[in-house]
């Protein structure tokens, strides 16, 4: 693989992280959910260059896949629920925005040093692909903890998985049949948190998980 | 030869800094819908400023009539040791790009004491909002040198430039962050939207406009010139870190160095352009939200550094 080809990879995977951080900074739903399809867009184009470069047309299935369902469906079908739902439209935090974002540098500093020992022996590419689909995992995990709205929690599980297929496309040999089976789970999951939507909200007037915690506090 | 060049270049950047802040609002009405004036229409307000009696507030000091030529000098002086066209610069042997920060953090810290002086309300809340913005902005901008300066091994801002040009050193994801954050800085240190608005004089959110409300005539002249000509300095320090390609080198003749004068004019033009259509799409930000877009400045130039051990080189 030439210098380029690679540098490209990176800037795509390292684009791919920046989203995760906007996703984190955004304090307006359509705006975390607008950010949440570039990340789509970013994550396809990267599929799409590592099918070129690695001269794997499987890839291209998994960036028509990123494509269709990151950018186009779920971008589509979440602000029809933000809108038929009728929420608040601000992102409720647990936690504020600059704290957030200080425990996302801590967690890139993290991976870096979880990735740096394991990976030694392996190609340098691996190294630094594994190093930041593990940040963009780590900081999906991070908005769904720091995050009260279900939108926002769910957004920050697709995002997780974003990582994940990052991973998946950099790394040489990956089966189809993985990737395809992760995607769909993802689909089904969506599906499922779509129907937990609707069934909170009429149960509760509302999509902040705090009132879950509430109602399991009072028992049975 | 090179001392030539040194204070063409010194005569040149004073020079276009009106041009340049014109052409931004220019592009802006235009992009509105809106006539605009022309692009030469600031000289004339210098001019017109020039020519007006200054009007001192009576309670202040001698810190007051003083600072705005300080200033300007001291912007003038950071963009004797930005290479713009050239970089053949004698100057910038005595200075490197923590440096150049310092200038940069001096003339603002100047401003500042001047406001204050003044004594007025208004102004005090626009230096303590500068305080605010300068406070995040500073250790953003510190951690893109490091990381230009990491991969560089060297702090030189000629030498930087002119090791991008031999040996370029590919796109690395920590260039790319380091740009972003840099640009991030450069909006907030110019008080352009979303940081601050540089359009109005009548809205309680400003920041720069507040601090120089009380000054008028020749000094608010030096004022708006240093403001002008920090714009300058930004956009040629933005292209020298990252895209320093058209560049006369350091012992290249006369030829080559005029040659090198209409691509930093089409760099201008284009840093121009993009910040009036970027200005022209985005709503101005609340104060409070500052703390975390330049926060998101730090973030990046942190992610920077970080990235460089990880890549590959190191």
């Amino acid at each position: 693989m030439t210098d380029l080809s690679y540098d490209i990879a990176h800037l795509l995977a390292g684009s791919t992280l920046l989203l995760s951080f906007a996703l984190l900074y955004q304090r307006r739903l359509t705006a975390v959910i607008k950010v949440f399809a570039v990340q789509g867009l970013v994550l396809a184009a990267a599929a799409a260059w590592q099918a070129h470069v690695q001269a794997a047309p499987h890839l291209y299935l998994t960036a028509a896949i990123a494509f269709g369902l990151k950018t186009l469906a779920i971008p589509v079908a979440l602000n029809r629920i933000v809108r038929r739902l009728g929420i608040h439209r601000t992102v409720e935090t647990a936690l504020g925005i600059a704290p957030t974002m200080l425990a996302g540098v801590a967690l890139v500093a993290l991976t870096i040093m979880l990735v740096l020992p394991i990976a030694q022996g392996s190609a340098l590419l691996t190294r630094e692909t594994i190093a930041i689909a593990l940040a963009v995992v780590l900081l999906g995990l991070l908005m769904m903890i720091t995050r009260r709205n279900a939108v926002t929690q769910v957004i920050g599980f697709m995002s997780l998985e974003n990582g994940l297929i990052l991973a998946a496309v950099g790394v040489q040999g990956m089966p189809l049949v993985v990737e395809m089976s992760v995607a769909f789970s993802v689909l089904v999951a969506f599906l499922i948190f779509g129907v937990f939507f609707f069934q909170i909200r009429e149960r509760f007037d509302s999509l902040d998980l705090q009132y879950l915690e509430d109602a399991r506090d009072r028992g049975p | 030869m090179s001392a030539i060049v040194q204070v063409l270049h010194l005569a040149l950047l004073l020079a276009l800094a009106p041009g340049l802040t014109g052409l931004v609002r220019w592009i802006k009405a235009r992009a509105l819908g809106r006539a605009g004036p022309a692009p030469w229409q600031p000289y004339r307000d210098l001019r017109r400023l020039m020519l007006k009696t200054p009007i001192v507030v009576e309670t202040s000091g001698p810190l007051y009539t003083a600072v705005p030529y300080v200033q300007l000098a001291a912007i003038w002086l950071a963009a004797g040791l930005v290479p713009a066209f050239s970089l053949a610069l004698p100057l910038a042997q005595a200075g490197d790009l923590i440096v150049l920060t310092g200038i940069l953090a001096l003339s603002r810290f100047l401003l500042m004491l001047a406001s204050l002086d003044a004594g007025t309300a208004f102004a005090g809340i626009g230096a303590s909002r500068e305080m605010m913005i300068g406070a995040l902005a500073e250790p953003a901008m510190l951690l893109v040198v490091f990381t230009v300066a990491v991969l560089v091994q060297t702090s030189s801002l000629p030498a930087i430039a002119a090791h991008f040009i031999a040996e370029p050193v590919g796109l690395r994801v920590s260039l790319g962050m380091a740009l972003v954050a840099l640009v991030m800085v450069a909006i907030a240190e110019n008080g352009r939207i979303p940081i601050d608005n540089p359009a109005t004089h009548l809205e309680l959110t400003m920041v720069h406009e507040a601090m120089v409300l009380d000054y008028s005539g020749r000094h608010l002249a030096a004022i708006e010139l240093a403001a002008m000509l920090k714009l300058v300095v930004w956009l040629a320090l933005i292209q020298a870190l990252f895209v320093p390609f058209g560049m006369a080198g350091a012992d290249a003749g006369l030829a080559a160095t005029a040659a090198a004068l209409p691509v930093f004019a089409a760099k201008l033009v284009a840093g121009a352009t993009a910040l009036a259509l970027f200005e022209v799409g985005i709503a101005k930000m609340r104060v409070f939200r500052y703390p975390e877009f330049l926060g998101g400045a730090v973030v990046l130039g942190m992610l920077a550094t970080i990235y460089l051990y990880v890549s590959r080189g190191f």
